[in-house]
C-alpha cells in the first residue's frame, strides 16, 4: 500500500470515488471504473500526488503508460517530475517505426507498441496503467521496455486486483498500488 | 482562432511546440501528413508549454469540465483539467465506457465513427472545453459538442494543439469558438 506504517489518509477517498459495474464487459466481472475518480477533483488530484511525491527526484526520465486508461495518470505525472511521456499503444495507432511485444488474452494474442527512439538505452521508467488484474499488458510493457534497455524502476497502477495474481506476473519487477480490491 | 493571432503573437513557446510536432508522411494511408503528437510528449519543456498555455487561457474562466476525445486528447486533457480545478471527462469510442451512455455518431477525415460519453459525467449549465490533439473537418468534435449540448451543458471553446488549413479562418465550430495553438508542420504539397 502507500506506506508502510499504515495507509495514507488520501487513499479512502480515492477507493470511495471509484465506481464498481457488474457484469461488465461480460457476466462475472466487477468492473472498476475510474472515470468517477476523475469527476471528483479532489481524489483525481490527491491520486497524482502520491504518485508524485514516490517518484519525484528520483531520476525518472520515462513515464510510460498503457492505452487508453494509463495515458489519463501518465502525463500529469510526467509533466511533474520533468519526464517524457511514452503512450505504449495498440497496434497501428502509431504512425512511426514501432517496436511491439505479444502477450496473452484469455483467448488469443494482443500486441503493445511503442515508437522507436522513444526511449534510450540506461534510462529510468516508470510504468503506469489504472489496474493491474493478470499483470499480461503490464509485464508485456515491462519486456519491450527492457528489451532496449530501459532500467523499470516500478510499475504503478490506482487498482490491483489480488486474486488475478499480476504482482506474480510481473516477477522482479516492484508494484506500486493505491487501493487493493479483493 | 490560432493563438498567434490571439494574443500570443511572437511567443517562443509556439514554436517550440511546433517543432517539436513529428510529421510522418503517408499514415493512416497514401496522400496524408499525419502530425505525430508523440515527439511533443517527448519534449518535457514543449509539453509544459502547451498545458501552460491552455491553462493560462481557462483557469479563469469558470470552467467546470474538460472533455478529452479518445485517446489523443486524454493525454492533454486531464492535466489541464487538474491545474484548472475541473473534472476530467473521457469521450470514447464504443463499448469501452462500462456505465450507462449517450452516443453520437460522426464522419473521420478518413472513416465515420461513434463517440460515447456516461451519462451521469456532466451536469446542465456546466461550462465545458473539449480538447483533441487535433482538428481537421471539425467532425469528431462537432460529435462531442452534440454530447455536451445534450445533457444540457455549456461548451465554452474547444482547444486543440493543432489545427488543419481546412479550419484556418473559422472561428466557430457548430456555432461554438475554436482556439488551435499552431498549424501543421511540413506540409509542401498538403491536399
Amino acid at each position: 500500500m502507500a506506506t508502510e506504517d499504515g495507509q495514507d489518509p488520501r487513499i479512502p477517498k480515492i477507493a470511495s470515488s471509484i465506481r464498481v459495474i457488474p457484469d461488465f464487459p461480460k457476466p462475472g466481472i466487477m468492473f472498476h471504473d475510474i472515470t468517477t475518480l476523475l469527476l471528483d477533483t479532489e481524489a483525481f488530484k490527491d491520486t497524482i500526488d502520491l504518485f508524485v511525491e514516490r517518484y519525484k527526484g528520483k531520476g525518472i526520465s520515462v513515464v510510460a503508460g498503457v492505452e487508453a486508461r494509463g495515458f489519463i495518470f501518465g502525463p500529469p505525472i510526467a509533466l511533474a517530475i520533468g519526464a517524457k511521456f511514452v503512450p505504449m499503444r495498440k497496434p497501428k495507432k502509431l504512425p512511426g517505426k514501432v517496436i511491439s511485444e505479444e502477450y496473452s488474452l484469455e483467448y488469443g494474442t494482443d500486441k503493445i507498441e511503442m515508437h522507436v527512439g522513444a526511449v534510450e538505452p540506461g534510462e529510468r521508467a516508470i510504468i503506469i496503467d489504472d489496474l493491474i488484474a493478470t499483470g499480461g499488458t503490464l509485464s508485456a510493457a515491462v519486456r519491450l521496455l527492457e528489451r532496449v534497455g530501459v532500467k523499470i524502476v516500478e510499475c504503478a497502477c490506482v487498482i490491483e486486483l489480488p486474486e488475478c495474481k499480476g504482482r506474480e506476473k510481473l516477477g522482479e519487477t516492484p508494484l506500486f498500488i493505491l487501493i487493493s480490491s479483493a | 482562432m490560432f493563438a498567434a493571432e490571439n494574443g500570443l503573437k511572437g511567443d517562443p513557446r509556439l514554436e517550440a511546440i511546433s517543432a517539436a510536432i513529428r510529421v510522418v508522411p503517408n499514415f493512416p494511408k497514401k496522400g496524408i501528413m499525419f502530425q505525430d503528437i508523440t515527439t511533443l510528449l517527448l519534449d518535457h519543456k514543449a509539453f509544459k508549454h502547451t498545458i501552460d498555455i491552455f491553462v493560462d487561457r481557462y483557469k479563469d474562466m469558470q470552467i467546470s469540465v474538460v472533455a478529452g476525445v479518445e485517446a489523443r486528447g486524454f493525454m492533454f486533457g486531464p492535466s489541464i483539467a487538474l491545474a484548472i480545478g475541473a473534472k476530467f471527462v473521457p469521450l470514447r469510442k464504443p463499448g469501452k465506457l462500462p456505465g450507462k451512455v449517450i452516443s453520437e455518431s460522426y464522419e473521420l477525415e478518413y472513416g465515420h465513427d461513434r463517440l460515447e460519453m456516461h451519462v451521469d459525467a456532466v451536469e446542465p449549465r456546466e461550462r465545458v472545453i473539449i480538447i483533441d490533439d487535433l482538428v481537421a473537418t471539425g467532425g469528431t468534435l462537432s460529435a462531442a459538442i452534440s454530447l455536451m449540448e445534450s445533457q444540457g451543458a455549456e461548451v465554452v471553446e474547444c482547444a486543440c494543439v493543432i489545427g488543419l488549413p481546412e479550419v484556418k479562418g473559422q472561428h466557430k465550430l457548430k456555432g461554438k469558438p475554436l482556439y488551435v495553438l499552431v498549424e501543421p508542420s511540413g506540409l509542401d504539397g498538403f491536399c
